[in-house]
This record gives C-alpha cells, sequence and structure tokens, in this order.
C-alpha cells in the first residue's frame, strides 16, 4: 500500500504545483499509519473528483464552441426559446445519476477509512497525556510504575511501530494537536477529554503545531515529534527520567544559583532542584531538546541567550516575562541551562 | 319580563336595523361618489399625464431629511449595495496587509496581535457587512422591479434595516480604527473570547457588531419575502416567477431560521461576559463546544446565504446572455429548496476535530456531500441553458463562465473536506482558506461583480464600461486564481489558518509568496472595477430601458426606474414575460394615483387580492435605529443601560406604528 501510494501524491503534488516536498510538517509525510490512510483516500477523491471537473469543464467549452452554429439556435431572436434539445433530459438525468453514484463510492471509502482508524484506537500501547497551554506543550508520559512516569514539554518521543494513545487536555482555551506528518488533528477543550491514537511507521523527526486559534501567540505555539527505535526511546525515557545534573563550572553553578532562587523558579521546574513548579514548561532535560520556547527557535546558545534576555521580542505575548538580567547573570543563566541535557 | 315589553324591544332593534341598514347604503352611495373622484391610472389617466402625477405622489420630501426619511426600495438598495461594496473594500485593504505579512516567511512588518485584529476584521467585515448585506441590498433593489410592483412590503422596515446595518459597521470599523477591534476571530470561539482570556471590550463590540447586523439582516429578509410572497405581478405564479426572486425566497426564509440561532449564541456570550453567566465556562457546569453548535448552526447556513442568491444572479445572466430560459425550471427551484434545507444539517462537518462521537460524524459527512446533488444539477442546468442557447460573451457573461472554472474547485474540494478522516488532517490549514476562497469569491463574489455590471444601467441609467470591464474582469480571475489555487498547497505543506507568520524551510515560501502577488492583483483589478463604476456613473453611455434584451419585468421599466417603478402595473403570462409578452404589455389599472398605493397578489396563484396602502416616508425608523444602536452600544458598558435604554426605543416605535386615521369604510377588495 505504502509503496504504491507515495509516488502517486508526489506526482499529484509536483504535477499540481510544483512544490518541492518536505516531510517535515508536511500532510505528505506518511510517517505513521493515520497519516498513510489519508493519502491513499485522498487519492481515491482526489480522482473521482477531477474526474468530475473535466466533464463539467468539457460541457462548458462545448457551450462555447457551440454558440457558432450555422443552424437555427433555441433562442429567442429565433423564436425557439420554448423548444429544448431532447438530448438535455437524459443528460440531466445521468448527471443526477452520475454525481449519486461517485458521492455513494465516495461516502463508503471516507467511512471504512474512518472506521479502521477507529478501530486502530484500541491497540494502544502506551498512553502520553498532552496538556495545551497557551502557548506550549505540557507532556506527561504515563507509567504503571509512577515513579517511571516522566513529564517533559514541547517535544514528544515516540516509538515506531507502537500505537500511542495521546489523551488530549487543555488549561486555557481551545487548542489542537496536529502533527501533519503522522495524523489528523484533534482538539483540546478546556473541561472535555479527548484522545488521538497515532502508529508511527517512520523514524524521523517531524514538526506539529497547534491548528485552533488559541490567541495571541497561536502561530508559535509547536512541538517536535521524535519517532525513534524502540531500543532509542527507551533510552530517551531512562535518560529523562533522571534528575538535571549538578553543575559543574562556576558560572553554571551561579546560574544554578539565581535560576533556583530567582523569577525563574516561580514558573519551571526543574527535577532535582528547588524549582519545581508547574506554571510553565519542565526545563529538566532542556537541552536535549531541538527547540525552545514551543518551536519558537532552534536550540541553541545563540537562542538561549535570545530568548531568556527577552522573550517579549521573540514571541510577543507570551506568558514569560523578560526579567531584564544582568549580563553577568544572563551568561549564568545560559550556562546553566546549557547543562541540563 | 312581560310580553309587552319583548315585543316593543323586538320593534326596537328591527327599527335599528332598518336604521343601519339605511346608514350603509348611504356610506355606499357617497363613497361611490367619492371613488368616482380619487385619480386612479386606467384608460383615462396613461401616459405622461399619469406619470407626472404618479411621481408628485411618489417621490419622496426634499433635502437631508427627505433622504434620511425614505422609504423608496431603490434608494435603500442602492445605499445597501454602496455601503457594502465600501467595507469590501476596507476588508480587501487588510486582505492585501495580511498577505504583506505573509510573503515571506518570519515576517515582522505586522506583529502577532495586530494581525489577529486584522484577520478577524477581514472575516467579519467579510461576513458580516460585505457578503449578506451586498446580497439582500441587490434584493432590495431589483425584487420590486422584477415582480413589476411599485413597493417593497414594509418599506419603513426597511429604511430601519439599512441604518441598523450601517449602524453595527460603523461600531466595528469605529472600534477598529479606536484600536479596540475584535482579535478573536470572526468565529469567536468560547473561551477565548470569554471574560478570562479576552479583558476588555474587543470581544463585546465584536458581539454588538452581531446584533446589529442580525436585526438588520433578520427585517431585509422579512421585507424580501413578505415582497416577494405578496406583491408579485397579477399573474406571476409561484411556477412563474424569476429564479433570482426564488434564490431570495429561499434565503430570506433561511436568514429568519438561521440568524436567531447566532443571536442566541451572541447573547449567551455577552452575559458570560457583562453579567457574569457561565454559559460557555466549561468550570462552572458550562460547556465551551456550546458556542460551537449554536454559532455553526448558523454559520453554516450562513454561506448558503451568501451563495443562494449569488446562483440566482448566474440563473439571471444565463438566461438572458443564452437568450433562452434556464433548462429545468423545476429542478433549478428543488435545488435551491434541498440546498436551504440541507444547509441546515450541515454545522457539524465544522467540529469533526473537537471529538464528538465518531459514528454521528458519519452522518454529516453524508449530509455535507449531499449538498453537492442539488449544486451539481443547478450547474448542469446553466450548463444546458448555454450549450442550447447562443450565448454572448459580454462582461456579466464572461463572470458567469469565471464562476463555473472556479466555484466547481471549491466545490469539490468541498466534498474532500466533508470526509471525516480527511478533514482532520485538512481542516483549519491552507487548504481550507482556499476552499472557502474558492467558493465565497469564485461562488458568490464573481457573478456579483457580473451581475452589478448587468443591473448597473438600471441602477444609474449609464452602462458601465465594456473595455475597462474586460480588463478588470481578466485580472480579477486571474489573480484570483494565483492566489488562492496555491493555498491549497500551504495547507497540505502543514501552514495552518490564522497564524501571523511561518518558519523559513518547511516549503511554505514559494506558495505563499505566489498567493501574495496573486492577492495584489486581485486588489488592482477591484480598483479597477470601482473607477470603472464612478467613470461610468458621469461618463458612461446612457442605458436605453433594455441594453441586454432582458427577459424579466425590470427591463420593462425605465432605466433608472421613476419612483413608483411602473405606471401601470403589469400582468404577467409566462416565466420570461419580456421576450413572450413583446409589443403591449398587458397591464392592470385602477390603483390610486392621488396617494401611494400597491397591488397585492394571492400568495401562490398571484391573483389580485387588495389595494394596499404604502407607507409615506418617515424619520422615526431612522430615530428608533439611534435609539437602538445607543442601546446596544452601551450595554457594552453596562447592564443598566437595557432597562433605562429601552425607553427611547419603546418610544421611537410607538411613533413608528402610530395608526394613520382610521378611514370607516376599507378599501373594497377587487374581484
Amino acid at each position: 500500500m505504502r509503496r504504491r501510494v507515495r509516488p502517486g501524491i508526489a506526482l499529484v503534488t509536483l504535477v499540481l504545483g510544483g512544490c518541492s516536498i518536505q516531510n517535515y510538517q508536511s500532510i505528505y509525510g506518511n510517517a505513521a499509519a493515520e497519516a498513510q490512510q489519508f493519502n491513499a483516500l485522498f487519492i481515491i477523491f482526489l480522482v473521482i473528483c477531477a474526474i468530475m471537473y473535466v466533464l463539467v469543464i468539457g460541457f462548458l467549452i462545448a457551450g462555447i464552441v457551440r454558440r457558432s452554429r450555422a443552424e437555427p439556435a433555441n433562442v429567442v431572436e429565433d423564436g425557439r426559446h420554448h423548444e429544448t434539445n431532447p438530448l438535455l433530459r437524459p443528460g440531466l438525468i445521468g448527471w443526477g445519476a452520475l454525481i449519486g453514484t461517485g458521492l455513494v463510492a465516495l461516502a463508503i471509502a471516507s467511512f471504512f477509512a474512518d472506521r479502521s482508524m477507529a478501530n486502530a484506537a484500541a491497540h494502544e500501547k502506551l498512553a502520553i497525556d498532552i496538556t495545551a497551554n497557551q502557548w506550549w506543550w505540557d507532556v506527561t508520559y504515563n507509567s504503571a510504575d509512577v515513579s517511571k512516569s516522566l513529564r517533559t514539554a514541547n517535544e514528544l518521543h515516540l516509538p515506531v511501530g507502537v500505537p500511542v494513545r495521546i489523551r488530549l487536555h487543555s488549561n486555557d482555551v481551545i487548542h489542537s494537536f496536529w502533527v501533519p506528518s503522522l495524523a489528523g488533528k484533534q482538539d483540546l477543550i478546556p473541561g472535555r477529554d479527548n484522545d488521538i491514537t497515532i502508529m508511527p511507521t517512520k523514524v524521523g523527526i517531524y514538526r506539529g503545531q497547534c491548528a485552533e486559534f488559541c490567541g495571541t501567540q497561536h502561530a508559535k505555539m509547536a512541538l517536535v515529534v521524535n519517532v525513534d527505535s524502540y531500543g532509542d526511546f527507551i533510552k530517551w525515557w531512562r535518560h529523562q527520567l533522571q534528575d538535571a545534573p549538578t553543575p559543574t563550572t562556576p558560572l553554571a553553578m551561579s546560574g544554578y544559583q539565581y535560576v533556583t532562587t530567582h523569577q525563574c523558579s516561580l514558573c519551571h521546574n526543574i527535577a532535582g532542584t528547588p524549582a519545581s513548579a508547574t506554571v510553565g514548561p519542565d526545563l529538566t532535560h532542556l537541552a536535549s531538546r531541538r527547540s525552545i520556547a514551543a518551536g519558537a527557535l532552534p536550540m541553541s546558545k545563540g537562542n538561549l541567550y535570545g530568548w531568556v534576555e527577552d522573550p517579549q521580542s521573540i514571541k510577543p505575548g507570551a506568558k514569560m516575562p523578560t526579567i531584564g538580567l544582568e549580563p553577568k547573570e544572563l551568561h549564568a543563566v545560559v550556562a546553566y541551562l546549557e547543562t541540563l541535557k | 319580563m312581560t310580553d309587552a315589553v319583548r315585543r316593543s324591544n323586538a320593534l326596537k332593534s328591527r327599527r335599528a336595523a332598518e336604521a343601519e341598514r339605511r346608514d350603509i347604503e348611504e356610506d355606499d352611495k357617497r363613497l361611490a361618489a367619492e371613488r368616482k373622484k380619487i385619480a386612479r391610472d386606467g384608460p383615462k389617466l396613461t401616459g405622461a399625464k399619469l406619470e407626472a402625477r404618479l411621481l408628485r405622489t411618489w417621490q419622496r420630501p426634499p433635502g437631508i431629511i427627505g433622504w434620511l426619511a425614505t422609504v423608496d426600495h431603490k434608494e435603500i438598495g442602492r445605499r445597501y449595495i454602496i455601503t457594502a461594496l465600501s467595507f469590501l473594500a476596507l476588508a480587501g485593504v487588510l486582505a492585501l496587509l495580511m498577505r504583506t505579512q505573509l510573503a515571506r516567511p518570519d515576517n515582522n512588518m505586522i506583529g502577532a496581535s495586530r494581525y489577529n485584529e486584522l484577520f478577524t476584521m477581514h472575516g467579519s467585515t467579510m461576513m458580516f457587512l460585505f457578503a449578506v448585506p451586498v446580497m439582500e441590498g441587490v434584493g432590495v433593489f431589483i425584487i420590486p422591479l422584477m415582480l413589476g410592483t411599485r413597493s417593497t412590503a414594509f418599506p419603513r422596515l426597511n429604511a430601519f434595516s439599512y441604518f441598523m446595518y450601517l449602524f453595527g459597521g460603523l461600531l466595528l470599523w469605529g472600534a477598529f480604527a479606536l484600536n479596540i477591534g475584535p482579535d478573536i476571530g470572526w468565529f469567536a470561539y468560547t473561551p477565548l473570547s470569554g471574560p478570562q482570556f479576552s479583558p476588555g471590550k474587543r470581544a463585546d463590540i465584536w458581539a454588538q457588531m452581531i446584533t446589529f447586523t442580525e436585526v438588520a439582516a433578520i427585517s431585509a429578509a422579512i421585507v424580501i419575502v413578505a415582497t416577494i410572497l405578496k406583491a408579485r405581478a397579477p399573474g406571476m405564479t409561484l411556477a412563474r416567477m424569476p429564479l433570482f426572486a426564488w434564490t431570495m425566497l429561499v434565503v430570506g426564509i433561511m436568514v429568519m431560521l438561521a440568524m436567531p440561532a447566532v443571536a442566541l449564541a451572541s447573547s449567551m456570550l455577552i452575559s458570560d461576559r457583562l453579567v457574569g453567566t457561565h454559559f460557555y465556562n466549561a468550570y462552572e457546569h458550562g460547556d465551551a463546544l456550546l458556542w460551537q453548535h449554536l454559532f455553526w448552526f448558523f454559520g453554516h447556513p450562513e454561506v448558503y446565504i451568501i451563495f443562494l442568491p449569488a446562483t440566482g444572479f448566474m440563473s439571471t445572466m444565463v438566461e438572458t446572455f443564452s437568450r433562452r430560459p434556464i433548462f429545468a425550471y423545476p429542478i433549478v427551484v428543488l435545488a435551491l429548496i434541498s440546498t436551504g434545507i440541507l444547509a441546515f444539517g450541515l454545522w457539524v462537518h465544522h467540529m469533526f476535530a473537537t471529538g464528538l462521537p465518531r459514528v454521528g460524524y458519519s452522518f454529516y459527512t453524508a449530509a455535507s456531500m449531499t449538498v453537492a446533488i442539488p449544486t451539481g444539477l443547478q450547474i448542469f442546468c446553466w450548463l444546458a441553458t448555454m450549450w442550447d442557447g447562443r450565448p454572448r460573451f459580454q462582461v456579466p457573461m464572461l463572470y458567469v463562465v469565471a464562476f463555473i472554472v472556479t466555484f466547481v474547485i471549491g466545490g469539490l474540494s468541498g466534498v474532500i473536506i466533508a470526509s471525516v478522516p480527511l478533514d482532520l488532517q485538512l481542516h483549519d490549514t491552507y487548504f481550507i482558506v482556499a476552499h472557502f476562497h474558492y467558493v465565497l469569491i469564485g461562488g458568490a463574489v464573481f457573478p456579483l461583480l457580473g451581475v452589478l455590471t448587468f443591473w448597473y444601467p438600471k441602477m444609474t441609467g449609464r452602462m458601465m464600461d465594456e473595455a475597462l470591464g474586460k480588463i478588470s474582469f481578466w485580472m480579477v480571475f486571474l489573480g484570483f486564481q494565483l492566489a488562492f489555487f496555491p493555498m491549497h498547497f500551504s495547507g497540505l505543506l502543514g501552514m495552518p489558518r490564522r497564524v501571523y507568520t511561518y518558519p523559513a524551510g518547511l516549503g511554505l515560501e514559494l506558495p505563499n509568496l505566489l498567493s501574495s502577488i496573486g492577492a495584489f492583483v486581485v486588489g488592482a483589478a477591484v480598483l479597477l472595477f470601482v473607477i470603472n463604476g464612478i467613470k461610468s456613473l458621469y461618463i458612461g453611455a446612457l442605458a436605453p430601458d433594455d441594453p441586454w434584451g432582458g427577459s424579466t419585468l425590470e427591463w420593462a421599466t425605465s432605466s433608472p426606474p421613476p419612483p413608483y417603478n411602473f405606471a401601470h402595473v403589469p400582468v404577467v403570462e409566462s416565466k420570461t414575460p419580456m421576450w413572450d409578452q413583446q409589443g403591449e404589455m398587458p397591464v392592470i389599472t385602477g390603483l390610486r394615483v392621488d396617494e401611494k398605493e400597491t397591488l397585492l397578489t394571492t400568495v401562490v396563484a398571484a391573483a389580485p387580492d387588495l389595494r394596499e396602502p404604502v407607507p409615506e416616508p418617515s424619520l422615526w425608523p431612522f430615530i428608533a435605529a439611534i435609539a437602538i444602536g445607543v442601546v446596544f452600544i452601551t450595554s457594552i458598558f453596562s447592564p443598566w443601560s437595557l432597562t433605562i435604554g429601552l425607553v427611547p426605543c419603546a418610544i421611537a416605535l410607538t411613533a413608528w406604528f402610530w395608526p394613520k386615521e382610521i378611514k370607516r369604510n376599507p378599501e373594497p377588495v377587487i374581484t
């Protein structure tokens, strides 16, 4: 199935748009069973719709060409405007039947695709909770052994080939969880519990983004999804369970001092330190992530400087205030954050 | 009681009856004499003499008072159209600003909150202040002419409706100019629009703008529906009614059924915000999703409220320029009605990602796809009419072709997103933005531009410039495709809607740049269209009564029509009276010329029913609109305005409805 679909999609894209295919955040990503089902169904719809479109345009062109015919037409000027070409009645009936048949076919295809996606949800092996906040993602990995449960933010790691059930909650307004390369979207609604089941089939890094308008920084509420091999996934989980390492350099040490005793610790949690608030994203393994500020910037030393110094210029409206750190403090904080591998 | 008394009572009552009978007879004689004195149109009063007297009766008073007081549907319709086009221009400028911001990735030209205001204003203005009002405006202008009547029903309500609409628009744009414009999206989802996440007055202004436009739209719908049902020319049975009148009848009924849902929703939102109710507060036993149900129960029919009048434009233009009546008229009418009904069963397809029960979704998939059947049949009927006739490609007809080419793409992408699994990916992406602009611009704005060109001579007495019209047509058509076709790909490449910027490296640069270039081409084309409209107003060729060889009654009167529309009320014997009743149009006579009077007919058969006096111009609708507007606006700030502010409203409405002096004998029925 997969092998057949992918060239088809590529062809459609290249022929129609000439756009380059990017798997990072694209519906063509095909990196999970759900996305593959989408693409197969999409092709069926595109083909049937294209046929209908060609028929309509063909009839339109026929009408335009036919106007220059020589014989008298059924028009006012020829006094025959109440006559109708006998072909048109059966044509209308045929056209109605054709639309009806096409729609029934599409509705059935759509129904079965939907059923099979819903059935997949019954086989989940791993449950993750995602809670959306203005404008970041709070992620909790659940384990039967509570000591093995794990909290992180703005980054998701999924094992390839394992159906994962993601339960979706919201702390404030309505958001929508969407990783196009993997699956369709599902809303996170305050007061309601939604879920979505995804079975990734391709190791890789994908980007997802909030898809329901959720306020000022809706545009910069993204997350990175790492689909790992099962071994890598377990390794990642074990690593994430560890407390934050104790800083070794004096600079990082003074950063640790600042972070745990000043404003930062009012919102953020760093496991193994006095900073244990849950208002903002968990920072325990911040430096191991690929992005900062919910996908607003790629992770790098320079970007950390920029973000800590003045979050409001990078993501205006974000809940993290511009504190106005002294240069000395800024150097120390960034040096400490970089140790949070 | 004795027998004698009883007998005398019987005698008395007999005498009383006798006296009464004598009274009535005398009255009848007096009335008959008076009726001879009352001037009525007829064989003895016709031609220039009649027209002069009708003009004196129907002309509105001069000056600013007369302007505010007028109840002439043509003036109100023109105002509606011009105001709506002004809002189109404003919202179009916002679109250009947004496209400039999105032309390249990580652009910093417009900030996040300003951008959110821009798309909120763009969507709200286009939906509430342009699309619905412009369709109703065209309806208010042309329907009475098409139906061969002198006035709309409830002409004062019509005037009131325009002022409410104008004030709602001024409220929204005034707030935007003062930097308190809404920033919650045109859909204002709770809880984002609720008191906790939208402090300040931005969301209230949005909600009250909705209230204004609801009142205006419902009033105009009542006017249009009543006019269509009761004021058609004699002989114009429902089965002979022009298709545009059919669409406006269906749309008027839809407005009356759909708008109350959003009125309820926005009133509940305002009370959540103003007096602390918890309708939408999930943490106090309210429900955030309730808003979406109520909003889309209105919001989906809203799309058809915009689209169906455009199908009426299509039928009118296809018929005229193909030179033959629309093929399969009953099918087109049934398609309209079934679309109107189906429109109310689709709203959940806006909510496929909200996690409602999955099997229930299948019903809405099927219902959404079903709409393709009536729409597809209508398209077949238009194409069949063109194929069977001999189409002339003047500017309006070009827009007909543009409709087919463009709208069908939007319709088919609509079938795609009706499917739940597909919609879960495509929902809230630029694919949807492409889809509904194909449907709304291709399906409604193109026919509108065509029909404005088509009815321009009837509105102004002059023709629009054909060459300029063709240039702006090609620019708007090609610019549109350039702007919106790439958006399908932006969506497939993962670009969500309502984002003020997007990162580089996702493949979104090229489609967005193309969209931005296309948007500016469309902007230039619309500007050219407006220039053409203004230029032709002054130096356009003078229009004859019937410049296009039309089939319906609006072409039977002069361009522009006199205030009384028709010197004599025409009598209709076919669907295309101007084509089948060439030469002498039969007329019905006997309407007063000394007072404004119009002929009402029966609902189905359009047999003459009543002579109805038409209200005189009045300032009260304007004053009532101001009084109600003050209540709406001040209620944003204090709930007390509802109690105090309703007093002036009551005064204004009482004065408005103050009955005229009642004549003892009603006008006789024509049999």
